[in-house]
Order: C-alpha cells, then structure tokens, then sequence
C-alpha cells in the first residue's frame, strides 16, 4: 500500500482526471480523500493505492504530467501522520451498553448518537485503531459503518507546500517550423 | 473590441501562427464556420474527421509547429478519437476543437450531443469544455501551449455553441495563458549526472538509443556533437529516423522487432546503453528479462513518468533532450572505440555490403526494390509518409533518412489509414518539399477517400501502394506463428489506378522491376499528384524479425532469399 498527497485545481472534473489516470496505470485506489485547502483555488488531495513503489512513482510523475495537478508526491516512506475517521453504528441494548461504553473509552472513540436498540460511535485516528474497535465491537453486531479514508500529513518541518508562484511567462508559441 | 466567440477563436488562431486548419463542418460548430470564411485562416474540407486529426498531426511532425483539427459535435468529434489517440502516443503537438451543442442543453442528450471531453480524457494531454465566449482567446492560447511544451501531445478545446454565438470583449494582452503553477522537476540531482558522466568515460561498448524525443526537442546538432564527443555508435528507434543521418558511419540503423541483426545485437552486448528521448517500447525490447544484460542504462528524457517504467535505469537524466547533452558534451571524454565499432561492423557480414540493386531481376516485384528505387531517385529528399505494417518496416529499411521530420510514420499506435491523410498535411507545412506517400493495399482502403481532399486542395503528393492482396504484417504473423492459416488476411482491393481516375488523378499500376523507375521518375517530373499501384510478391515477410516477446537475441533470419537483408549506400 502506499500513500501519496496531491495539491489539484479546486475545480469540476479533476477527481474524474485522477481516479481516470489510476484506472488506466491499472492501480486499484484503496481510499481517496479530497478537501479545500486555505488556499480556495487549491484542493488537496490523499491518495492510498494497492500497488508498489514502482507503480507509485508511475502514478505519481503520471498525476504531475496532468495539468490540473500542481504536485503530487509519494510520502509512503515518510514520517507520516495519518487519521482515518469512522463512524460506526452498532447494536446496544440495556445489558452490553455498559460493556460497550468500556471499549469506547478504552479506544478514545465517542458516542455521538443514542437509540433505545443502538449507539454511533465516532473514532478517529490511525487506521489499525480503528480496525482495531472494529473487530471488538463485532461481536456486539456492527448495523452500519461510514469511513471517511485516510489523510495524511508529514511530520514535524517535512513540509509540503502546493506551488503558488506566479504564473510563468509562456514563449510565444506558433505554428511555424522550428 | 466585441467580438462573437466565433471571431474570437479565429482571430486567436491567426495571432497563434496558424494557417491551415483540417476540418468538416457540422451544426454545432457552424458559427466558427461562419467566422471563418471572413477570416485569412485556409480550411481544408477533409473526407473524415479522423481524416482531419491525421493531417493535423502530419502538418505537426513535418513542422515542429501545432497542427489544428475542427469538427462538429457528436460524430464529428467521436471520428477524431483514433486521430487523438495517434497523436497522444507518438507526442505529437495537435490541438482539436469541436462544437458543442449550446450550454442550457448541456447533459440533456440533445441532438449530436456527446461527452467528448469524457471520451479523450485518456487520449489528451489535456482537454476542455468552453461555455463562454470571454473564455475562448486563453483557452486556445493554453491549448497551443500545452500541447507544445514538455513532452507534446494533443488538446482538445470543446465549445459549446452559445460561447461561439455571444460576444464578449477581446483583448489579447489580458487572454495571456493562465496555466496552474508547477512544482519544478528538473533534472538538480548533481550526483546523478556524475553518475552519468562517469558511466559515460568508463564504457568500453556503449550504444545510444536515439528516439523522438531528440527531435521534439530540436537537439539535432546537441546530439550529433554528443555522438562525436564520445564516438559512440548510434542505433534509431522508429520514430527517431532522421534525427541522425544515415549516411553517418557511426549511425547503425534502427533497432528492435525489425531491427537489422548487427544493432540488435550491438545492443545486446552493449556494456553501457544511453537512451535519448525514447521510452522503450516493447517493439524496442522485446522480453525485458534479457533485454541488454550486461549494460548500465543512462535514460535522457523529459517524461518522469517514463523513467524506469519498463527498464530499470543506472542513472536518468530528467530534462529536455537538448539541454541536457550541452551539459554532458564538455564532459566527454574522448575514447578509442574502434575494437568496438571494427566487432559490430564485422557482425554485419555480407549483408553491408551488397546492393540488394545488383541482384538479377527474377521476374518478381519485391517490396524493398520499390521502396529502395524511391530513396535513389528522391536521393534521399523526400518526406516519407507511412502507414502501418510489412511497408512501413521495408521503408525503415531501405530508404535511408539524413534529414528529421522526413519520416512521418505512426509508431505508438500503429493507425492504419494513417498514411495519405497525415502526408496531405506535411505538404501544407512544407509545400515545397516533395512528399511521398508509403501505403500498403490494406491502410490505404481505410482512408482513401482524402484523394478527394487532395484534388479539392491541388496538392501534389506522391502516393505508392504496395499491394501485395493481404493484409500483410498480419498474413506474416499467420505464416509464422499460426501454421500459414491465412485467416481475414487475403484482401480484395479495387484497380488503384482506376480508381484514382475516378477522382481524377493520375493512376498507373506496375508489376516488373524494370518499370519501376521510369514510373518513379514520370511520377516526380509531374506537377500534380500521381498513385502508383505497386504489385509486389504477395508472400514476402519483413525480416529479420524479433518475435513479440522474444528476446532480441532471438531472430528470424531471412531463408536462402534473393533478398538480402539491407541496402547500403550506393
């Protein structure tokens, strides 16, 4: 699995561009997320695809080739903060609430919505934590699930910044022979 | 000034260069039609769409400059598909543009309404819709320059045609290109490019694989001082004949499927492969697995995506062809590479050096002669324009190119039909220059309703069939591969010749050796368009061949022929 984060035009049509581009290096996407940035013409991007190194550096000079695409980078081998959230509804009745509300707090998850037969829980975090919540509340009967898909950022001053520069100055382009 | 979008687009085009456009028309782009006959732009009324993208293209790879394709909505646009696709892989600078039915109808599947910016996503290098009128002049200029920058290819401009209809205020200046900023990606990485120079001084048999890309980047003179810096021997992809002249000593020819043996084999014991602007194809290849064991690889090339996508690099040079060798020259070190140069020209045998010209006339036409008659009598000149298949290999191989962008071939895609339409563009982009079409019977009966084109045009192209009555490459295949069970391959063709009477142009059809030249000779001394309807020995193969997925080792090698392998400068 490998990750990369992307800075794409905030505009109509590029999702279609890169989930396009993926399908047709025939690279499965695990989990795509895509949000506004403090910069409204920028959207950012965090790409999770079954495929190798080499195929993530294909996929990622590929997404740097569209032109909707500022940069695109493959941060798998780096240090990574990464946050999943869940949403899971779950079946609770009067005599495994309490065994349930234990788990929650164990995991740092919430309980953000109560019914008389069920509870949603909300957690967020790194992925095998909550996969891990997943398998011990399975048992209790898992009725729903929402997964919002990974983002992800580097770490500490690994910084990555969209470009921003101004537009470069393009030669005069014709049709005349060179 | 307020201007119509109509007006707009071609008063844009005319201040972009262009001069010819290839088109057909249709309802939803009738308003740039109207704008048109008023403007100096020249259309050129093609048969076909495809017919349109093709002559674009052509005009491009002839030029070094853009070509321009229009068409209607709906069909107009889905005929272009197979045009766009050609371009896309051979990087090949073409922009598209296409009406499209009036915005408030967007989605609503009104009439002759498609997805086409849907339908090209993977086939552009970028495309777009355009739904206002004010939007028209910097779409088209960022057209022209993304298809031309980097590594080219095609875009396609989709408008709709209310943004045709309406006016808005043009103004030049304030429509400059307003591309997204771009991470820089250049080749900065000094160690790398050590890396290089020092592979470079250190091989004992090296080998440049000399692509496309050399020529995209007009590094024509970059490039040659490189090859003498280092006196290495050169071996051409398809698409990068031209780009080194045949005649140089150190040139070897082409590489690959249908490589001569000596290159494939120089490649194979090659201690250090320099790859420029090439990608390498599986065409190039064959099985990567034993794909040239025994030599580093330096990869040149502006594509990132290209670099270690088939075979795994020692050091990539990321960058335009060009500016990267002015770099490397200084850093040559010249070598004796004479025992090298002395074992591959040695690997060449007999077939170097024998004439295939001198061998006796046995009653049968072959293929090579007439392609081989051709370079002699256009002394190697002309541009070439080839289709797909068995003619498009014997042109790699016995007409000699010393100047680039005198072979216009589909390579990536391999396009039937490709031939006629893309050589009546390469005349509008070097009128003076004498072009000949190279067609097999097969390609030709795809596209050959431009020879209406060219009569409506008064151009004067060359065009030879090499009717062989199959589809050939295939039947070949068939012949090797699948026990000479000749299935959907024999091809029933009308008389050429009479045909190109029918449209009125000059038809003639040959069948012995002998007649070859004189009709090659007539052909030129004409002012108008000639066909020429060689037929040629039905059951010649193009040899040697590397089977696909074969290792490169692995030829077959022409059986106890008349023919031998090549022709070599007289």
């Amino acid at each position: 699995m490998q990750t990369l984060v992307a800075y794409v035009e905030n505009k109509p049509g590029v999702l279609n561009r890169v989930a396009s581009l993926a399908r047709r290096l025939a690279i499965n996407i695990d989990s795509l997320t895509v949000g506004p940035t403090e910069n409204e013409e920028i959207a950012r991007m965090t790409i999770v695809a079954h495929t190798d190194e080499k195929g993530a550096h294909r996929l990622e000079a590929s997404l740097e080739k569209l032109v909707d695409v500022r940069l695109a980078e493959n941060v798998s081998s780096r240090a990574l903060l990464e946050r999943d959230l869940a949403l899971i509804k779950v079946s609770a009745d009067q005599q495994n609430r309490p065994h349930l509300m234990e788990l929650i707090k164990v995991f740092r998850a919430r309980v953000v919505d109560v019914a008389p037969e069920s509870l949603i829980i909300e957690v967020s975090g790194a992925v095998d934590k909550i996969d891990g919540l997943l398998e011990v509340l399975r048992p209790f009967g898992v009725l729903e699930m929402a997964r919002s898909g990974r983002i992800s950022m580097t770490r500490g001053g690994d910084l990555l910044r969209p470009p921003i520069a101004p537009p470069e100055s393009f030669e005069a382009v014709t049709t005349e022979s060179k | 000034m307020k201007l119509t979008g109509a007006e707009i687009l071609c008063e844009s085009l005319t201040r972009l260069g262009v001069r010819e456009i290839f088109g057909y028309p249709g309802g939803a782009i009738l308003p740039v039609y109207d704008a048109l006959g008023k403007s100096k732009l020249h259309h050129v009324l093609v048969r076909h769409e495809q017919g349109a993208t093709h002559m674009a293209d052509g005009y491009a790879r002839a030029s070094g400059g853009v070509g321009v394709a229009m068409a209607t909505s709906g069909p107009g646009a889905t005929n272009m598909v197979t045009g766009i696709a050609t371009a896309m892989l051979d990087s090949s600078p073409v922009v598209c543009i296409t009406g499209q039915v009036s915005s408030k109808v967007l989605g609503s599947d009104a009439f002759q309404e498609i997805d086409i910016t849907g339908i090209t996503m993977p086939i552009t290098k970028h495309n777009v819709v355009v739904s206002r009128a004010e939007d028209i002049a910097r779409t088209i200029r960022e057209a022209f320059v993304i298809a031309s920058s980097g590594r080219p290819g095609p875009v396609l401009v989709d408008i709709t045609k209310d943004a045709q209809q309406t006016s808005a205020e043009f103004d030049w200046e304030a429509s400059a290109p307003k591309l997204p900023p771009k991470r820089q990606r250049t080749n900065q990485d000094q160690a790398e490019f050590d890396r290089a120079v020092e592979l470079l001084n250190s091989a004992k048999r090296p080998v440049i694989l000399a692509g496309h890309g050399i020529m995209v980047s007009d590094a024509m003179r970059a490039f040659e001082q490189f090859v003498r810096a280092g006196n290495f021997p050169v071996a051409m992809t398809l698409l990068g004949i031209g780009c080194f002249p045949a005649k140089d000593p150190l040139n070897l020819g082409m590489m690959g499927m249908h490589g001569e043996a000596w290159v494939n084999n120089a490649i194979q014991e090659a201690d250090l492969l320099i790859a420029v602007g090439m990608r390498f194809d599986d065409r190039v290849t064959g099985d990567l697995r034993t794909y040239a064991k025994t030599a580093r690889k330096i990869h040149i090339e502006i594509d990132r995506a290209e670099i270690n996508k088939n075979v795994k690099v020692d050091a990539a040079l990321v960058g335009d062809a060009r500016e990267v060798l002015e770099k490397l020259i200084p850093q040559i070190e010249t070598r004796d590479r004479s025992p090298w140069i002395r074992h591959i020209a040695e690997s060449k045998g007999d077939s170097a050096v024998v004439d295939i010209q001198s061998l006796p006339d046995n009653g049968h036409l072959y293929a090579a002669h007439v392609i081989n008659d051709i370079w002699k009598e256009t002394h190697g000149e002309a541009i070439v324009v080839t289709d797909v298949g068995q003619h498009q290999m014997w042109e790699a191989q016995y007409y000699h190119h010393n100047r680039p962008r005198t072979l216009i071939t589909s390579g990536g895609l391999g396009t039937m039909g490709f031939a006629l339409p893309a050589a009546i563009g390469a005349k509008f982009a070097k009128p003076d220059a004498e072009v000949w079409v190279v067609v097999g019977d097969g390609g030709f009966q795809m596209t050959m309703s431009e020879l209406a084109t060219i009569v409506q045009e008064k151009i004067n192209i060359k065009i030879a069939i090499i009717n062989n009555g199959f589809l050939g490459m295939v039947r070949q295949w068939q012949e090797f591969f699948y026990d000479k069970r000749y299935v959907a391959t024999p091809l029933v063709a009308p008389d050429f010749a009479a045909l190109a009477n029918a449209f009125g142009i000059r038809g003639e059809r040959i069948t012995k050796r002998a007649e070859v030249v004189p009709v090659i000779r007539s052909a030129r001394e004409s002012a108008e368009t000639v066909l020429i309807d060689f037929r040629v020995e039905q059951e010649d193969s193009v040899y040697p061949m590397v089977a696909a997925g074969a290792s490169l080792s692995d030829m077959i090698r022409r059986p106890n022929s008349p023919l031998v392998e090549t022709a070599t400068e007289p």
